[in-house]
């Protein structure tokens, strides 16, 4: 994505695939103690400390700390010039108070509920686009394919802002949409600075996270079995729900995760496509951040998201791998 | 043989400018084990693919019973395929996959169960119900798709190449397992091979296909020991030819015998031993004779001849076959 890579919200999005790697790349090596040796093992390690472990780690702490008026504003700071008391004040002044603040206030809590609102009504509706438009890009012939997939990742090559700000020409009371249903004779709708505009926009920027991976299972999907199907007496619809769409159960999975995930901690598409009411974590981590520089809360609330979306991720993956013989 | 089960008129199917199927006129008898029999392109599969229902023809018609399948899609018609693949649902266990034909039928659930555990009894699959297609061997995938193919019990059986992805050895075993099972069944069984050896172990009768159009149709036996041209003689083993003044004609090397005198046969030449390769049933020769090259199979336990020995070829004038160009 183009996001701003500075902006909070994303902590969730990253955090996932990293989490669900370094769970994979741990199995491996107890299965294969000899690996421990090879320094190669460890280069994936190094990042993973590098570019996950730490950050995390800075994002944990700082969600103990407290607000302070200070730069930056937060308190405890570590001083290790008075060595190892340094680091026992440090721990001493941490605690869970930003958490339980979150926990008294409705507002956090309802923050989360219209995020993982948005971001399912979201999901379900690109779900229910992005399989058909997938499924017929698949059945077409080689060459058009080539050319479809290439219309479905085009518009990565212009900013992710830019376009949002396109929609927003189109949507804005007097944009293009309303122009055209003025011409036709209908009445203007309002969508920008709405809940609705903001699932557009959410389906929209989204899009391509669902399309792809549903496609991928799609295109490799084999002709014969869905011939078998109908040779044994399914009727072409038939066959497709009781073949076609459970084979491709693992590229709906990928697609909903892709999508979902990021969605719940997105920013742009809220800021500037919702209303002033639109309620979604993403804004709400900015505003603490930036607005309110309460950074203790800013992180409390991404950390809780992260929790949120990746426990229940690791469970399903543990279930799956116990399945596995 | 009783009434014709299957009937091909004037059937073509072309691709493009292509006729991958050309004219063909056939019929197949109720309870017969027929084998289209040829080269990879000549057509038979697209023949049976006619008769599943995959394809339409775009001339001609084919009769199933004495009706036209004209219209009617593969999920309406009496016949079942074993594709060359398999095609198993790697989604459901064996015993779903027996059952999926039945479950299209709309049977009862009961009726489905006993069915399923009848078939896997007839295939020798006997308790690998709960299996998922990945934990079989390729033999036991091979014997699933064959009773998933005949469970919902089809007036006519299509076998595309169902030994291909089998080695030697299981191979020529199945074949003669797959003979008997017709003949337990009294099924109509339509199988599709490049092999020769399997259609001549297995079919009652056997059409020899070449670009588009079937050569010669008869017994195994007939095909072999009366090729109509070189092609059939060429395709159904080997052939020492011979060109005359009155057309061409061939020998098998089965049916040419070597002595060490003059021998007193319709056709002899005398020559000398180039090559001897021992087959353990029998020995085959490549003599150098009037400047041509023969060949000659000898079953073991006779006279055995060195390379440079000098010999005497021989055949009975009923060993002769004429053939067209």
């Amino acid at each position: 994505m183009t996001h701003d890579p500075l902006i909070p919200a994303k902590a969730g999005t990253q955090a996932e695939p990293a989490a669900k790697r370094k769970g994979r790349l741990g199995s491996r090596l107890r299965g294969n103690e000899r690996g421990k040796n090879n320094l190669a093992v460890l280069a994936p390690y190094l990042w993973l400390a590098l570019f996950f472990a730490l950050p995390f780690a800075l994002v944990a702490k700082l969600s103990f700390s407290h607000s302070a008026l200070a730069i930056p504003p937060y308190a405890p700071r570590l001083d290790l010039s008075h060595g190892l008391t340094g680091l026992a004040d440090f721990l001493r002044g941490l605690d869970l108070a930003t958490y339980r603040r979150l926990a008294s206030d409705r507002l956090y809590l309802l923050a989360y509920l219209s995020s993982l609102g948005f971001a399912g009504l979201s999901t379900a509706i690109l779900l229910v686009i992005g399989y058909p438009m997938a499924y017929g890009i698949a059945r077409c012939r080689p060459r058009l394919r080539q050319a479809l997939v290439l219309a479905v990742i085009l518009p990565f090559w212009t900013s992710f802002l830019i376009r949002i700000y396109a929609w927003i020409a189109v949507l804005k009371p007097a944009g293009l949409l309303n122009q055209a249903l003025h011409l036709i004779g209908l009445p203007s709708v309002t969508l920008l600075d709405t809940n609705a505009g903001v699932v557009l926009g959410l389906v929209y920027a989204y899009l391509p996270f669902m399309v792809l991976p549903l496609y991928a299972v799609l295109e490799r999907q084999d002709e014969s079995l869905i011939e078998a199907a109908q040779d044994l007496g399914l009727t072409p619809r038939r066959a497709f729900w009781r073949v076609t769409v459970p084979l491709s159960a693992p590229g709906v999975a990928a697609g909903v995760l892709l999508s979902f995930i990021p969605m719940v901690g997105e920013f742009v598409v809220p800021d500037l496509m919702g209303g002033s009411r639109t309620l979604m974590l993403g804004r709400t981590i900015w505003t603490e951040f930036f607005a309110d520089r309460d950074w203790p809360a800013a992180s409390a609330v991404a950390m809780v998201l992260l929790a949120t979306l990746v426990v229940p991720l690791v469970l399903v993956q543990r279930r799956r791998a116990a399945l596995l013989p | 043989m009783s009434a014709p089960l299957v009937r091909f008129e004037g059937v073509t199917r072309r691709f493009g400018a292509e006729a991958a199927v050309d004219d063909v006129s056939l019929e197949i008898a109720e309870g017969e084990f027929f084998a289209l029999l040829g080269p990879s392109g000549c057509g038979k599969t697209t023949l049976m693919r006619l008769l599943a229902g995959f394809e339409a023809p775009d001339a001609g018609r084919i009769l199933l019973a004495g009706e036209d399948l004209a219209g009617v899609p593969p999920h309406r018609r009496p016949v079942h395929m074993m594709f060359q693949a398999y095609a198993l649902f790697p989604h459901l266990s064996v015993a779903r996959n027996v059952a999926f034909g039945l479950k299209a039928q709309g049977r009862a659930r009961a009726e489905i169960d006993a069915r399923v555990e009848e078939m896997l009894a007839l295939v020798k699959l006997e308790g690998l119900g709960g299996r998922k297609p990945d934990q079989l061997s390729g033999g036991q995938k091979q014997r699933v798709a064959l009773a998933r193919a005949l469970a919902p019990a089809p007036k006519l059986l299509l076998l595309d190449e169902p030994m291909a992805a089998l080695d030697r050895k299981l191979r020529e075993e199945t074949q003669l397992e797959l003979r008997t099972l017709q003949r337990q069944l009294g099924l109509t069984f339509l199988i599709v091979t490049h092999d020769q050896d399997e259609a001549m172990v297995t079919a009652d009768r056997l059409a020899v296909m070449r670009t588009g159009r079937i050569v010669q149709v008869g017994p195994p036996a007939e095909v072999y020991e009366r090729p109509i041209d070189r092609f059939v003689a060429g395709f159904l083993g080997e052939v020492n030819l011979f060109e005359g003044p009155d057309g061409c004609t061939g020998v098998r090397p089965e049916r040419m015998a070597l002595s060490r005198a003059e021998p007193k046969a319709a056709g002899r030449l005398p020559g000398k031993v180039a090559e001897a390769g021992y087959l353990g049933d029998r020995t085959v020769y490549v003599i150098e004779a009037a400047g041509r090259t023969l060949r000659a199979a000898q079953p073991s336990g006779g006279d055995a001849f060195r390379v440079g020995d000098a010999v005497w070829v021989s055949w009975p004038a009923t060993a002769v076959m004429r053939l067209a160009e």
